[in-house]
Formats: C-alpha cells, sequence, structure tokens
C-alpha cells in the first residue's frame, strides 16, 4: 500500500492591528517558507475577523501573529476566541512582538501556544513549529 | 643638525604587507561592516583613493558641507537633546515633557500612538487596544491643547513624528498656536510628514502614495509661506534602516525621497530658495561606528550637490542638509538590557562625530515596553556626558583627513549615487514606491542580516554569544487599560458638543479642497478649530482619494 502524501505544514502569518513593523512578520514567513512550508501573509493592518478569515479560506493549522504596538492583550485573545467561535480551536495560534514578560504568561493562559520575543532566531521558531505542529496527511 | 622630518614612507604598502604577514594570522577570512562592506585592513595615502581636500571637503560650514553645517558647530552651540516621548493620556504625555525639559532636554518631539498615526479617533473600533500605547492619543483640538498645556510654543521648538495624518496634527497645532495669540511666524519645530518613507518602510498610510505625496508637499508649501521657522518635512531615512536597510539604501533612499520632494514643489511651481531651506533629515545611527560617521558626511555633500547641480538652488540655505538622528532602536537587545546602555552610547558618539543637529538617544528598556521615566532620563544624561565630558565637541569635524573615514565617505557617496540614478531611471521614486522597488530591496538584505545573525556569523553579545543563564529584569513602564477608555470617552463627549453648523460648513470646506486639488491647510487649521476630528479628516481623505492596502509582499 502506497504512503499517505505528507502536505507540508501551512501556516498564516498576520499582522493585527494598526503598526507596520512587519520586519519580524516578513523575516519569519521567509524562514518558514525556505523551511519548506506554505506560508500565507496576510499584510498589514488586519481586524482579527480578517485574520480569522483568511485563516479558514487558507484551511492553516497554524496562525503566527506578530505586533509591536503594545495591543497584543485585545487583539491575540479575540483571534483565539473567533477561531473557537468558528469552530477552528484546533488552529495552533503562536506569537511575537514587542511583549512584556507578564504579558507572555497571561497570553498562555488564553490559549496562546508560544510567543517569541525580541532575540529569537528564525531557527528556533522554525523548529517549534516543526515540533507543534502536524502536517496533515 | 637636526634631520628633516620624512615625508615619505621607507616601504610602500605592498612590501609592509609581504614582509609582516608571512607569519600573521587574522581572525576570520573576512572583515566586513554592519552593511555587508567588505573593510580594508589598513587605510594610507596610497589607497585613499581620489581624495580632493578642497573639492570633497572645504571648510565646515561651506559647500559642500562635508565637515558639517555651521562655521563653528558644537563649539558655537550644542546640538538640540530631543528625547520623543509620548504614551497615555495627553495630561500623561504633558507631564512626561515636562519632567524632560526640568531634566535639560533642549526640544520637545512628540510620540503619537497608532490611531492618531492611521486616522482613527480613540473611540473608533479600530483603535480598540491601540489607543495611548504606543504614543499619545490626539483626536482633538483639546488633546492637543493639554499636550502643550503650560509650554511656552514661542520658545520650544517641537517635533511632531506623525505622516498620514500630519495635516490633522500640523492644523491642531496652528489652530491651537492661534488660540493662544501666538503668530505662525514664531513657531519652531518640525513635522515629520514623510509619505515616501511610510510606504517604504514605516507603512503607516491611508490613501495610495500619489494623493499622499500631495498632501505632504501641502504641509511643505504653507509652512514655507506661513510658518516660515517650522519644518514642514522631516525626511527620515530611520524607518527604513530600522526595517532592514543598508546604511547605503538608507542613504540612498532617504535622498531620493528628498528629490521627489523637491520635483512635486517644483511642479506645484514653487520656488527652489523659497522651500528647500526648510527641507530637513532623519537618519538612524547604528552600531558600525564608522560606516555611521561617514554616511552623516557624505549625506550632506550629495545632498548639497543635488540641490545645486540638479534643481539650481542659489541660496547656500538650500544645499544644506541638517539633520535630527536617532539611535538604532533595532539594535537593542531584550536580553540583558543594561548592555543597551553601551550601545547607545556608542551610537550617539557617532552620530555627534557625524556632525548631527539633534539628537535622540533610545532607552535602554525599548526592546520590552516604552520607556520608564528613569530609563529615559540615562539616555538623555548620555548625551550630557557625550557633550560636557568627552572632549569631543570640542574640534570640528574632528576625524576629517582619516584615511579611513575619508575613503569610506566617497565609497558610500558612489553607492548611494549609483542607487540614486537607479531610481532615477526607474522614473522617480514615486513610481519606485509604486513598483516596490526599495521595498524589496530591503526586504532582501533584513533577512540576509538575520540568516547571518542565525549562523552566528554575526554576533548579538547577550544573544547569540555571551549569553546569561540568569535573565536580569529591569523596570518596565505599563500603560493601563483606563487611558484608553477615557480616551475614548472624552472624544464621544466632544463630538456631542460641537456646533452642528458650524462643523458642517468646515466639514464640507475641506473636502472641496481635497476635490479641488487645493492645498488643504488653510482649511483644516479653520476646521479643527470648529471641531472637526483627526479621524473625521481623515474620513474625507478616505472618500476622496482613496484606501492604500498593503500588497503583502515577502
Amino acid at each position: 500500500m502506497a504512503q499517505p502524501t505528507k502536505h507540508p505544514i501551512r501556516v498564516l502569518i498576520a499582522k493585527p492591528g494598526l503598526d507596520g513593523h512587519d520586519r519580524g512578520a516578513k523575516v519569519v514567513a521567509r524562514a518558514l517558507r525556505d523551511a519548506g512550508m506554505e506560508v500565507i501573509y496576510t499584510g498589514l493592518h488586519q481586524t482579527p475577523e480578517m485574520i480569522v478569515r483568511s485563516a479558514l479560506q487558507e484551511d492553516v493549522q497554524a496562525v503566527g501573529l506578530s505586533i509591536l504596538s503594545g495591543a497584543h492583550m485585545t487583539l491575540f485573545p479575540e483571534v483565539i476566541e473567533l477561531l473557537k467561535k468558528e469552530g477552528a480551536a484546533d488552529v495552533v495560534v503562536f506569537g511575537g512582538g514587542i511583549i512584556p514578560k507578564d504579558d507572555v504568561e497571561k497570553l498562555k493562559q488564553q490559549g496562546v501556544k508560544q510567543i517569541f520575543l525580541p532575540g529569537a532566531s528564525t531557527k528556533e521558531i522554525v523548529e517549534w513549529v516543526k515540533a507543534n505542529i502536524s502536517a496533515r496527511t | 643638525m637636526a634631520s628633516k622630518p620624512q615625508t615619505r614612507l621607507s616601504k610602500s604598502y605592498a612590501e609592509w604587507r609581504s614582509q609582516s604577514h608571512a607569519s600573521q594570522k587574522e581572525r576570520k577570512d573576512q572583515f566586513t561592516s554592519l552593511s555587508f562592506r567588505k573593510q580594508p585592513e589598513l587605510v594610507t595615502s596610497e589607497n585613499i583613493g581620489a581624495f580632493a581636500e578642497r573639492e570633497q571637503l572645504g571648510y565646515p560650514g561651506e559647500f559642500p558641507f562635508t565637515r558639517g553645517v555651521q562655521p563653528t558647530m558644537y563649539r558655537g552651540r550644542l546640538w538640540t537633546m530631543r528625547q520623543f516621548a509620548g504614551f497615555g493620556s495627553p495630561e500623561d504625555t504633558n507631564r512626561r515633557f515636562k519632567y524632560l525639559l526640568a531634566h535639560g532636554q533642549t526640544g520637545l518631539s512628540t510620540a503619537f500612538d497608532m490611531p492618531s498615526l492611521m486616522g482613527y479617533d480613540a473611540d473608533h473600533a479600530k483603535s480598540r487596544g491601540e489607543v495611548g500605547r504606543e504614543g499619545v492619543s490626539v483626536s482633538t483640538i483639546e488633546d492637543m491643547e493639554r499636550l502643550f498645556d503650560g509650554i511656552d510654543l514661542a520658545q520650544v521648538t517641537v517635533s511632531m513624528t506623525i505622516n498620514c495624518t500630519a495635516t490633522a496634527a500640523m492644523a491642531m497645532y496652528f489652530a491651537m498656536a492661534r488660540r493662544r495669540g501666538i503668530s505662525f511666524d514664531q513657531l519652531g519645530g518640525t513635522i515629520q510628514n514623510d509619505m515616501f518613507k511610510e510606504f517604504i518602510a514605516q507603512k503607516e498610510w491611508i490613501c495610495p502614495p500619489a494623493p499622499a505625496v500631495k498632501l505632504a508637499c501641502d504641509i511643505i508649501q504653507y509652512c514655507a509661506e506661513s510658518a516660515p521657522k517650522f519644518n514642514g518635512i522631516s525626511i527620515s531615512g530611520y524607518h527604513i534602516r530600522e526595517a532592514g536597510a543598508t546604511a547605503v539604501q538608507e542613504l540612498a533612499f532617504t535622498l531620493a525621497d528628498g528629490v521627489g520632494y523637491v520635483e512635486h514643489c517644483l511642479a506645484r511651481g514653487m520656488k527652489i530658495d523659497d522651500f528647500a531651506p526648510r527641507l530637513s533629515f532623519f537618519f538612524d545611527v547604528h552600531n558600525d561606528f564608522f560606516e555611521e560617521i561617514a554616511k552623516f558626511r557624505a549625506a550632506r555633500r550629495i545632498w548639497a550637490k543635488l540641490m545645486r547641480d540638479r534643481f539650481g538652488a542659489k541660496s547656500e540655505r538650500s544645499m544644506i542638509l541638517r539633520t535630527h538622528a536617532q539611535t538604532a532602536g533595532v539594535s537593542l537587545t531584550a536580553q540583558q538590557p543594561l548592555n543597551n546602555v553601551a550601545r547607545v552610547a556608542i551610537q550617539a558618539l557617532a552620530a555627534v562625530l557625524g556632525g548631527v543637529q539633534s539628537l535622540h538617544t533610545n532607552s535602554m528598556d525599548e526592546t520590552l515596553s516604552l520607556p520608564t521615566e528613569g530609563a529615559a532620563k540615562v539616555a538623555l544624561r548620555t548625551q550630557q556626558i557625550i557633550a560636557e565630558e568627552t572632549g569631543v565637541t570640542n574640534v570640528i569635524d574632528p576625524l576629517g583627513g582619516s584615511y579611513y573615514v575619508e575613503r569610506l565617505t566617497n565609497e558610500i557617496e558612489a553607492e548611494a549615487l549609483e542607487y540614486i540614478a537607479k531610481i532615477d531611471a526607474l522614473g522617480g521614486m514615486l513610481r519606485a514606491v509604486e513598483t516596490g522597488f526599495p521595498q524589496k530591496e530591503i526586504a532582501e538584505a533584513s533577512y540576509r542580516f538575520q540568516l547571518e545573525v542565525d549562523a552566528r556569523e554575526r554576533s548579538i553579545v547577550g544573544v547569540n554569544c555571551y549569553q546569561d543563564e540568569q535573565e536580569q529584569e529591569i523596570p518596565t513602564l505599563k500603560v493601563d487599560f483606563e487611558a484608553e477608555k477615557q480616551q475614548a470617552d472624552k472624544v464621544r463627549a466632544f463630538k456631542a458638543k460641537r456646533d452642528r453648523v458650524r462643523l458642517e460648513k468646515a466639514t464640507a470646506e475641506i473636502r472641496s479642497a481635497c476635490r479641488e486639488n487645493r492645498n488643504v491647510m488653510p482649511a483644516l487649521i479653520d476646521g479643527v478649530d470648529a471641531g472637526v476630528t483627526l479621524g473625521e479628516i481623515s474620513d474625507i481623505y478616505r472618500e476622496v482619494f482613496g484606501v492604500y492596502t498593503d500588497p503583502g509582499l515577502i
């Protein structure tokens, strides 16, 4: 019997909120793509609704949120809630940006699986995604 | 008898090298700058390249201004210590302004929050979670008045970092001055108002590039005609560099942006010497010490020649590149944050040796949150130590004539000119931005840099080498969510109490100014005075000029 084909991991990299700091999001998107994943980048200034719509349409297994405006405590939980509401609680949400330590723990309690802070290497992020998100067969 | 001093070396560079290097090894195969430029081991009179003191340097305060824009430089007056500040409500930021002035700061610099920067009032749905978090929240003229309460606008120069909504903020500032009875010719300061770099790097926008640049030039024109001491634009490389550009890309794209604005203003019928003296600049100052110094020197030389030779400026004031600088936020690390104090000091020293007119030094905690009062004070004190203790202000352009620095200045100039020629060939900066040329160049450089860091070809102390087991904890600033609620309530109350008739008339006048392609500033100044908000002005722009969305290139 033939082995079921393993599809590449599909990830949505999204920029919620109003800030335009997209250097990190773009570097992470390229690094994941170079590691063989299928990466969709939303572009800037996305509302949580827009992000969740893209996640469903693109049928991704993970959403990586990048924010540097300080609005993470409002916008990250909204993405998680909306995913749940749409029956897509299995989509893994991770994130990064300028996020104070205290907030990292709170966000994890609210369902953000991992937060990468300034200084995280692309290698570290790629490895974490590979270890925590399983590709569909 | 005393022997005559020898003017020639005893052997050639090649001879010295072949003799001395036979048994010596170097630490690395290649030594490269932060911007991927291969560095020579040594520069002497033999390999300095074409160097002509008269043409390339001149005297300070004289063409081509390589050695500085004033004849006395810091012996005459120190640079302006201008720390960027803004968070929470206008009252919160007003308190920080007064704190900084009380500690010897000599100019103010305003950071606005994301809703203000993107054209949404504090009570808008898209502002949720963002109000007062990355800067101060300003939606109405009353917010502007609270922000500058008790500050004498005729005495302190004020910088405002705001771009796609710059027309609204500028109008509020002028309307506030008018209410206080201060004439516009007494107002000194700078508004960033640089839309090219928004599309290239900072990514705060409302409408597409062409109308955005038109609005920016409305401010340049209005200031040139009505507020002659106010810089109507600060052509900014800072954000371009922070987005990952090299030093040469930062320099070239910024100057090409300047060329774009000059061409637009000339096409309106403005005269070069009427507005060029008030074009100001803003550059990053990063870790590679000599590369940064050479960048500032090359910037002045290129701009002077562009203005004189390409645009036919007659006044020397039009040829002078005056610049603000800020230390590189992107170079700061969240790991071992106290190390950032050292980085900032070295970068600030490079800015001073590069001859800048004003400087912001970052606080050590800025990779964690907005700066605390204590961290902001250390950053200001860093500038004061450079100014008062190091002696570098005693001599003008102390590195002038250094074989290495002069060669580097020449190389950076040549490389930047190549880029500028490329942008000219694309049809100018507006076209280049629309096709994404600078955006793609920056994304490439930024990815290359990150891969080199990840591969440890580049060292970042505390991040990929000399790491600590135990993390350093420093205090961070917390902006509570109360500010957001209060600001939103204040905006709603403000909107409710406005004189409807006056408001509608003012709104209609702004709309027609936009539609009829007139300068929007007069209508906006009256409009904000009648209560039109920043978000409402932005809505008119969205309606008349259309909305720009991120192409999302990676």
